[in-house]
């Protein structure tokens, strides 16, 4: 049976671990947690972060945090990824599975997941056209530039 | 909403937001009825703001005009036959001020979803948590389920965070197993 006493051991095992690492948090992982998120389905794909990168042994270098409404609404669950000194990615319509996938491509390999970003589904989903932000558009734009 | 469990995890939200520093949530279910409250220490609502809370078109939230949260929680505990409803005391007025949100369930009705999986919502809220406290009771007639983050940030000291991955993999697999001993 499991006991709260077992956190003791695992501080005393992290602390060595915590005092060690630098908490770079190079990577930033922000997920959608408003109602929308929620009822799109944004906790399993919260989840999938959390558990990949304590996998990976990447705590300390990617974070994960919650937020509210992104602003876009029917293109959640939304995933956005922060990384030092370049241009935040936005994924949309996220799943477990496309979050591990993103795990593995981006946040591993440093390759964006294209086909899951808000700028491809602007351009093949025209149906979510008027769910996106001016900002989003204009971030779109510098996308196609760049 | 396609769980009860989601429901609770937007409500909490609320309350993270209201800036309470301990959040209640308290499930208790018979064979026949779910009820599940939460309830907070938070900056509370005017008499004016509760009484229209219900209406989707009343929302804190800055990027749209409407809010569904509450009003999809009302309808799907009344579609049961069961019942909803919010209490509020604004920090403006009392200082002993926060809000309860209870919403009742009827199991047997057609209408009722799921309670769903309520391990992947407190691990969120555990995920997620600042410096705020929440204590998280389940009540069933085959037993009792109950985690309070207070109680695991003493055993944590200021070595280790709560929302730490490990930490939320540990609060997943001792939930699981509270559960799993009570079948």
């Amino acid at each position: 049976m499991k006991t709260l006493e077992e956190l003791s051991a695992i501080r005393n095992r992290m602390k060595s671990k915590v005092a060690l690492r630098e908490d770079s948090n190079e990577i930033r992982i922000v997920v959608g947690m408003a109602t929308c998120g929620i009822a799109a389905g944004a906790r399993p794909v919260l989840a999938a972060f959390v558990e990949e990168i304590e996998k990976a042994g990447l705590v300390g270098t990617v974070s994960v945090s919650q937020t509210g409404c992104i602003g876009m609404c029917k293109s959640e669950p939304i995933v956005e990824v922060y990384k030092a000194g370049e241009e935040k990615v936005t994924y949309v319509k996220m799943t477990p599975e496309k979050a591990r996938e993103v795990m593995e491509k981006h946040i591993k390999g440093g390759k964006h997941v294209v086909e899951y970003t808000v700028g491809t589904a602007y351009n093949y989903g025209g149906r979510n056209h008027d769910s996106y932000t001016c900002t989003d558009l204009w971030r779109y734009r510098l996308y196609l530039v760049g | 909403m396609k769980e009860i469990s989601l429901n609770i995890l937007d409500i909490v939200q609320n309350s993270i937001k209201a800036g309470a520093s301990l959040i209640e949530v308290h499930i208790s279910e018979t064979d026949t009825t779910l009820c599940f409250s939460v309830k907070d220490n938070g900056c509370g609502m005017t008499e004016e703001f509760v009484k229209n809370v219900t209406d989707p078109f009343t929302t804190t939230r800055k990027t749209r005009k409407v809010g569904l949260g509450i009003p999809l929680l009302k309808m799907e505990a009344e579609m049961t036959g069961g019942s909803f409803s919010i209490e509020s005391r604004s920090e403006k007025e009392y200082e002993d001020h926060g809000t309860v949100v209870t919403a009742c369930f009827r199991k047997d009705s057609i209408d009722c979803i799921p309670l769903g999986d309520i391990v992947g919502t407190v691990c969120v809220l555990i995920h997620g948590i600042g410096d705020e406290d929440i204590l998280f009771v389940h009540q069933t007639p085959k037993g009792t389920v109950r985690l309070f983050s207070a109680e695991m940030r003493e055993m944590l000291g200021e070595d280790v965070p709560l929302g730490d991955p490990e930490i939320v993999a540990w609060v997943r697999d001792y939930l699981q197993e509270a559960y799993q001993s009570m079948e």
